[in-house]
């Protein structure tokens, strides 16, 4: 009885799930850039910054292209809610500092320049630094079911197949005798 | 609600085995367990949030919203931590407990781990203290649990470990490309490596099919259902003879006591949050070692004010785990080939018999690594952050193999836990306060392991290696917890006797985790297993129909 139970609803949930995925996709093609669920636009900015720093873009995609963001503003609202004032203190600071030594905001200027600014938050505000480069990581290489990581993109660059193959893949005897 | 003849708390893998044992002798058991009962299709492969990375919480319990735990650190100072932090020393709630999902890494002990106080003394500050039962005692059951759980691997390249009757089940899955790499530089050190045992099919077995090598392996229920728990072997056997019924979401508040001293059942909590009373002419706890000690602490009556089995303020303490301590090795080819589990190697040359040292542990290659797990991986020197960090991500992934080993530790008294004063969960009883630290011969023994490690993964061609041997403030307990009902023969040296029957209270037991002495150099959920069907022996053996009496 209770597993029957527990699999309708897992069925349930699962079909919702897609259905949401389709809204989440219909909304990013429609160009409704900043619908956040904690974020304001500007903090939004000031972050894709330091999450680009934390991981920029080379032969692979930066931070913030892989929906680093999308990962972090989802889980304000859910599991990282304790993390909300250091976010809006973090960013607040990152900004001070942008406009204190370069006259703008952090989105405005240079990699350099923006490279600057998180040495100067890893040494002034370490434990914010910290909590945005851990997520940060968590976004990039973790599961793309919670935001970041698109279409399992640092799992490729990893030389990871996305999805895996099982079986024939796993006995090419031209490897030699270990599987 | 309908008196039965034994009522079990928990259903992970002293609880499952129980309710089999128990139903299948014709007696009627109620299995209560304060998780859900999750099943293969509860792969999520969330690599942010499952059992072992629980960045977004546990995924098979319990959940932080309601069930804090308070833990002290070094200075004394205590802290509220939720049921994902490591300091919460969480092992899981949910059917099957643990061993829904494990690495399964199903050891024997030794037949020293059963003898440490007579095979090296007793180092001062600890409480190092002989098993009442010895390996032989323990062997066909062992056995019953290997056959009975599933278990594939071959320890016929160690001559370390005791007799068996015979071989395991299964053969072991077979060796990934870290395997052909350890093996043979374990040999050129004169070392006995082997295929470590693993509750894993590697060929058909009770009914599931094998292994099919995925990533997402320890933390996760296995998609294919090849790897095995008590969920999915003796829970379901219990189930099928009609005689046990498994009340899940069921937090369990306190074991009842009549006027005499004897227990007639427990009150718990429902999936509802309504309290009820399930009688019993016997009541087994089976809750892991710290919610076991939490539920015996919390059942206070006029004739046990401090707790039930706690006459002589042990209940609780010698809480041990294992002290992980290894050593990572980078390589300037792939090691890595994409199959898990990953684990398959393992030494136990140095579990015991090194000069100057109260035992050791054995030493076997990690898990399949994700690569959220590579980013603590990295070597020492890595840039924090930047095209730096990112270049090492992919430089390292797949070009290391870590060695790590449970350390056995040297169990301390003041390593416990006990009832928090203040903080309640979300059922307003006390909760779990842990306090103490690990014994600092561990530490040391630890450091010795790591060393040990290295110098495999460099005969092996590392080209660096760095070695992984903290020394942590707070005790280790999490998944592999134990110890805090002490087995014994002495009533007042002991919380349980050598039948896991508490000594002044002949009708409630304890059987987990809760009842080693100590905790061996192994992962012990097969001692665990192997434990719970030896006591289930005994009481069936001395079952008398209801009334019943030792």
């Amino acid at each position: 009885m209770q597993s029957s139970k527990n699999f309708l609803t897992r069925r349930r949930f699962v079909a919702m799930g897609a259905l949401g995925g389709a809204a989440v996709a219909v909304a990013c093609t429609s160009g409704r850039q900043g619908d956040w669920d904690f974020f304001s636009e500007a903090q939004a900015r000031t972050l894709t910054a330091i999450c680009d720093q934390i991981i920029p873009a080379d032969d692979f995609p930066s931070a913030s292209q892989t929906g680093v963001l999308t990962y972090i503003d989802k889980q304000l609202v859910r599991h990282f809610r304790r993390h909300q004032d250091a976010y809006r203190d973090g960013l607040e600071n990152a900004e001070k500092i942008s406009r204190k030594r370069f006259g703008r905001e952090m989105a405005e200027l240079s990699s350099p320049q923006q490279f600057e600014i998180v040495s100067a938050l890893e040494q002034q505000y370490l434990d914010f630094f910290n909590l945005v480069r851990s997520h940060t990581l968590q976004g990039y290489y973790g599961s793309p079911r919670h935001g970041g990581n698109r279409n399992a993109v640092s799992w490729r660059m990893l030389g990871l197949d996305e999805p895996p193959l099982r079986g024939r893949a796993q006995y090419d005897l031209r490897k030699g005798t270990h599987s | 609600m309908k008196r039965v003849n034994a009522v079990i708390v928990g259903a992970g893998a002293g609880g499952g085995v129980v309710a089999k044992e128990l139903s299948t002798a014709g007696l009627s058991v109620v299995l209560l367990e304060r998780g859900k009962w999750y099943t293969a299709n509860d792969c999520r492969k969330d690599d942010l949030r499952n059992q072992r990375t629980t960045i977004l919480g546990n995924a098979f319990g319990p959940e932080d919203e309601g069930n804090p735990r308070v833990t002290v650190d070094a200075k004394g100072v205590p802290h509220v931590v939720l049921a994902s932090e490591s300091a919460y020393q969480n092992d899981a709630a949910c059917v099957g407990g643990g061993t829904l999902s494990w690495g399964a890494q199903a050891w024997r002990y030794m037949p020293q781990d059963f003898k440490m106080r007579s095979t090296y003394g007793v180092p001062a500050g600890s409480s190092l203290e002989d098993w009442p039962i010895s390996y032989d005692d323990l062997e066909p059951f062992y056995e019953k649990a290997e056959y009975e759980i599933g278990i594939s691997g071959d320890y016929s390249g160690t001559p370390f470990h005791g007799p068996r009757r015979r071989d395991l089940p299964m053969p072991p899955v077979m060796p990934n490309l870290e395997f052909s790499i350890l093996e043979p530089a374990a040999k050129r050190l004169g070392l006995h490596p082997f295929h470590l045992p693993m509750a894993r099919n590697s060929v058909p077995y009770n009914g599931r099919g094998p292994c099919m090598r995925c990533r997402w392996c320890v933390g996760f229920v296995c998609e294919t259902d090849a790897k095995n728990g008590s969920q999915n072997t003796v829970i379901p056997v219990a189930l099928n003879t009609g005689n046990c019924e498994l009340r899940t979401e069921c937090q369990v508040k306190e074991v009842l006591t009549d006027e005499r001293g004897r227990a007639r059942g427990v009150a718990y909590f429902d999936s509802n949050g309504h309290l009820q009373e399930q009688l019993a002419d016997i009541v087994v706890v089976s809750g892991g070692a710290t919610e076991s000690a939490r539920l015996l602490l919390n059942s206070k009556s006029r004739l046990f004010p401090n707790g039930l089995g706690n006459r002589y303020d042990l209940v609780g303490r010698n809480l041990q785990g294992h002290h992980y301590t290894g050593a990572t090795g980078y390589f300037d080819y792939d090691t890595y080939d994409d199959a898990g589990p990953g684990a398959s190697i393992a030494i136990s040359d140095y579990n015991h018999g090194t000069p100057g040292l109260c035992g050791g542990g054995m030493l076997a290659n990690e898990f399949i690594r994700l690569p959220i797990h590579t980013l603590n991986r990295l070597p020492p020197g890595t840039p924090r952050w930047g095209l730096g960090h990112k270049q090492a991500m992919r430089d390292w992934h797949r070009r290391t193999i870590a060695i790590m080993g449970p350390t056995q530790q040297i169990p301390t008294a003041d390593a416990r836990v006990t009832l928090d004063p203040s903080v309640r969960d979300k059922w307003g009883m006390p909760v779990v306060r842990i306090s103490g630290n690990v014994h600092p011969h561990t530490f040391e023994i630890g450091e010795v392991q790591a060393k040990r490690a290295e110098a495999w993964l460099r005969e092996a061609g590392a080209i660096h290696t760095s070695v992984g041997a903290h020394r942590p403030e707070t005790v280790s307990a999490g998944q592999h917890q134990a110890g805090t009902c002490r087995m014994g023969d002495d009533p007042k040296g002991s919380v349980v006797n050598r039948d896991c029957q508490i000594h002044d209270v002949d009708n409630v037991f304890v059987i987990d985790s809760s009842v080693h002495v100590t905790n061996g150099g192994f992962n012990p959920a097969l001692t665990i297993m192997a434990v719970a069907y030896y006591a289930s022996a005994a009481l069936v053996r001395n079952w008398k129909g209801t009334g019943f009496h030792s």
